[in-house]
């Protein structure tokens, strides 16, 4: 071949390379955070319905937990849209997958508010998907509603937090274990951001309260091996363990924990991620007795949650159980139209301003909305594994917690943000 | 002393578990040089045979036993389909094989969560299995790692026999060492290839079996441990199965060592960085097969 035949093939290889690198530093800008001046998206509030987001993980390692606060979110919309839907228009659900990949999260996040411009968004799960959409919703002004419990220190103008902060879970379930005598505690986490937070937290109060840490280990997110732990914790003389594995992690280490002959009596772990979905997944001849803290269980009583959990097991099975983020999912649905109603309106700034106070008589008691945090008071509760794979409440905090993500109120905190 | 002793036994357990899922693959990736990308999702097959099995038997440890051969027959199945409809058409294109056999895996995947559902599934271990041996001065042994290493240990006894002593497995090994004369020896490659394939997913699908006593089982159980299967392989020597065995419990117990003194992601990482220095000194893995062929 001539020389000329090869240049040109050069050229256009080089060519096409730069054209593609262009293409994809654009797009890779596109989702840089740039938080500074951000316009408001427009959102779509002509016609006679309005389209909300809904953006949770439908496949991978975290699919098993956030399928289930899709399926919530879709059925507060159902009866919503029912019941005459908000300000008169019906609401649309347009649903995105994170896949279970943080920088996934943010792209998806974009999708809703540029291209399907909704109204508002709700999802999300871990602390890295909230902190990968975070900068997005700050920069396009488009409000979140995040249902699961997280470890606080944090706080959003664009984001409301309807989970429980860790003085409505973490604080309330160590002062349990104190209570009990349970004061020498081995902390297992998955290693990212929310265990991470959480145990620096624990160790602060630990030191304030006259309890001690005896070891502290994390296994990366999805790892199913847990021998060399279990072993640890057998070896640490521990009274309980405080576990914040997520996802897959949960059921390699109580089947361990299990067969190294550690039982809920002789050191029980107390699990801030282990909800009835999970239950099932693991099966209760590993998790019977084991402890919980959470805000709302299936076995919660009220006429609110014996209503959501038969319209759940209605429209998705008898078999189906309920937990604290389907029901925190359910209930912000609902929160959001009351501060909409009140508003008057669906823009973001008014809807902001209506949300002080707002109540709602939810499945897991009494909340009310603390617009100065944007959080929502909520009664801490510490449950049981039953037999039959439902959580039982061993004790509750009496009356809704008021929410302090940054733990201002307790002296003991006072270094950690 | 206890706490060496123990890590050693954990080490010896993780060492049968990865030992399970390479098995099959020492075998395929062996064999016929494929890369198959969805072994991991054979290995999910067999768990969840498992599962759909002890929906029919109430006793765990009848259904644990009867799930054994089940699955291997499942998984097996699977991979003779596979290798059939796709891979006999790809075998001199390795590469082609490699992206064929990960889109596959994505299918299998979606297909185990339209099937299944998305969450994990449990299955109930018999609960001999459940509990420990306490051999005296502290040290426990957990059952199900227990049966887990005689399963591992069994696969290999059985799979040497098959290879030493039976015609097939004289066919295979004729294969393995030199195709061309083999098949001008009057072996018919293509059905001794679907067969090799059959026995390789079929182990998978038993180390999925195995996995139900210590895992999750779900639609991505597979994607945790296709990783170090191929790592097992590659550096146990490709085809050779006895590499895959010390491969396994060396790496096993490296692992679990570093797991104890420091953290499970700085031990994966100083594995995984003894395993490229390894290949760096010796690429073609612990063990090969010397022959007189010139490639």
């Amino acid at each position: 071949m001539s020389g000329l035949s090869i240049s040109r093939r050069g050229l256009l290889a080089g060519a096409s390379a730069l054209g593609a690198s262009a293409a994809l530093t654009a797009c890779g800008a596109k989702t840089g955070s740039d938080t500074s001046s951000g316009t408001a998206a427009k959102a779509d509030t002509s016609g006679s319905t309005v389209k909300v987001g809904l953006l949770n993980s439908l496949s991978g390692t975290m699919a098993i937990s956030e399928v289930t606060v899709h399926n919530s979110l879709l059925l507060a919309i159902k009866e919503i849209n029912a019941s005459g839907g908000v300000l008169g228009k019906k609401l649309k659900a347009v649903s995105q997958d994170g896949a279970s990949d943080w920088p996934t999260f943010a792209e998806k996040a974009e999708t809703l508010i540029t291209d399907d411009k909704v109204v508002a968004t709700f999802g999300c799960w871990t602390s890295a998907s909230r902190k990968a959409v975070k900068p997005v919703f700050e920069r396009y002004k488009s409000l979140l509603f995040y249902p699961v419990q997280y470890e606080g220190l944090e706080e959003s103008p664009y984001i409301f937090y309807i989970g429980a902060t860790t003085n409505q879970q973490i604080v309330p379930a160590l002062d349990y274990l104190k209570k009990q005598g349970l004061t020498r505690l081995y902390l297992v986490g998955s290693d990212y951001v929310f265990p991470r937070t959480a145990n620096k937290i624990i160790k602060a109060y630990a030191k304030a309260n006259g309890m001690t840490v005896v070891g502290e280990d994390y296994a990366p997110l999805g790892s199913t091996e847990f021998s060399t732990i279990v072993n640890k914790v057998k070896d640490s003389g521990a009274d309980a363990v405080f576990n914040t594995l997520n996802g897959d992690s949960n059921v390699a280490f109580f089947k361990e924990y299990k067969s190294s002959g550690l039982t809920a009596k002789s050191m029980p772990v107390l699990s801030v991620s282990i909800a009835e979905e999970e239950v099932k997944s693991i099966g209760t001849q590993y998790l019977e007795d084991q402890l919980t803290a959470w805000n709302y269980y299936e076995t919660t009583p009220g006429a609110a949650n014996t209503k959501f959990v038969k319209a759940y097991q209605a429209e998705y099975g008898k078999d189906k159980p309920t937990s604290d983020p389907m029901e925190a999912a359910y209930i912000s649905l609902y929160l959001w139209k009351e501060m909409v109603e009140k508003a008057g309106s669906f823009d973001v700034a008014k809807v902001k301003a209506a949300s002080d106070g707002i109540e709602l008589a939810a499945p897991e008691g009494k909340v009310t909305v603390d617009g100065a945090s944007q959080h929502v008071y909520k009664t801490a509760r510490i449950g049981k594994v039953g037999a039959d794979g439902l959580i039982e409440e061993v004790w509750n905090s009496g009356k809704p917690i008021k929410p302090d993500p940054y733990l201002k109120s307790y002296s003991w905190a006072s270094g950690l943000s | 002393m206890t706490v060496i002793l123990n890590q050693t036994f954990t080490g010896i357990s993780i060492g049968a578990v990865l030992l399970l899922i390479a098995l099959g693959l020492t075998l395929t990736f062996g064999q016929m040089g494929v890369i198959n990308m969805a072994h991991g999702e054979f290995i999910m097959a067999g768990a969840y045979t498992t599962y759909v099995l002890q929906k029919s038997i109430s006793s765990a440890g009848v259904s644990l036993l009867v799930a054994l051969p089940l699955a291997f027959l499942v998984a097996g199945s699977l991979g003779a389909l596979l290798e059939w409809l796709l891979i006999k058409r790809l075998y001199t294109r390795p590469l082609d094989t490699l992206l064929v056999t990960w889109g596959v895996s994505l299918m299998l995947q979606q297909l185990a969560r339209d099937i299944f559902g998305a969450p994990n599934v449990q299955t109930h271990a018999p609960d001999l299995l459940t509990g420990n041996i306490s051999v005296g001065g502290g040290i426990t042994l957990a059952n199900n790692r227990l049966f887990i290493l005689g399963l591992a240990l069994l696969c290999v006894l059985g799979l040497t026999l098959v290879l030493r002593m039976t015609p097939l497995g004289r066919r295979i090994r004729a294969v393995v060492q030199n195709r061309d004369l083999a098949e001008v020896s009057g072996i018919a490659t293509e059905r001794v290839d679907r067969t090799t394939f059959f026995i390789g997913s079929g182990l998978a699908g038993v180390a999925g079996v195995a996995l139900t006593l210590v895992g999750p089982i779900g639609p991505t159980m597979g994607t945790n441990y296709i990783v170090d299967a191929f790592l097992v392989v590659v550096v146990g020597g490709i085809g050779q199965l006895k590499g895959s065995v010390i491969t396994a419990f060396v790496l096993g117990v490296l692992q679990a060592v570093l797991e104890y003194s420091t953290t499970i992601s700085v031990a994966k990482v100083v594995v995984l960085v003894a395993i490229v220095a390894f290949l760096q000194w010796r690429p073609q893995g612990l063990y090969t097969l010397r022959t007189r062929s010139l490639a």
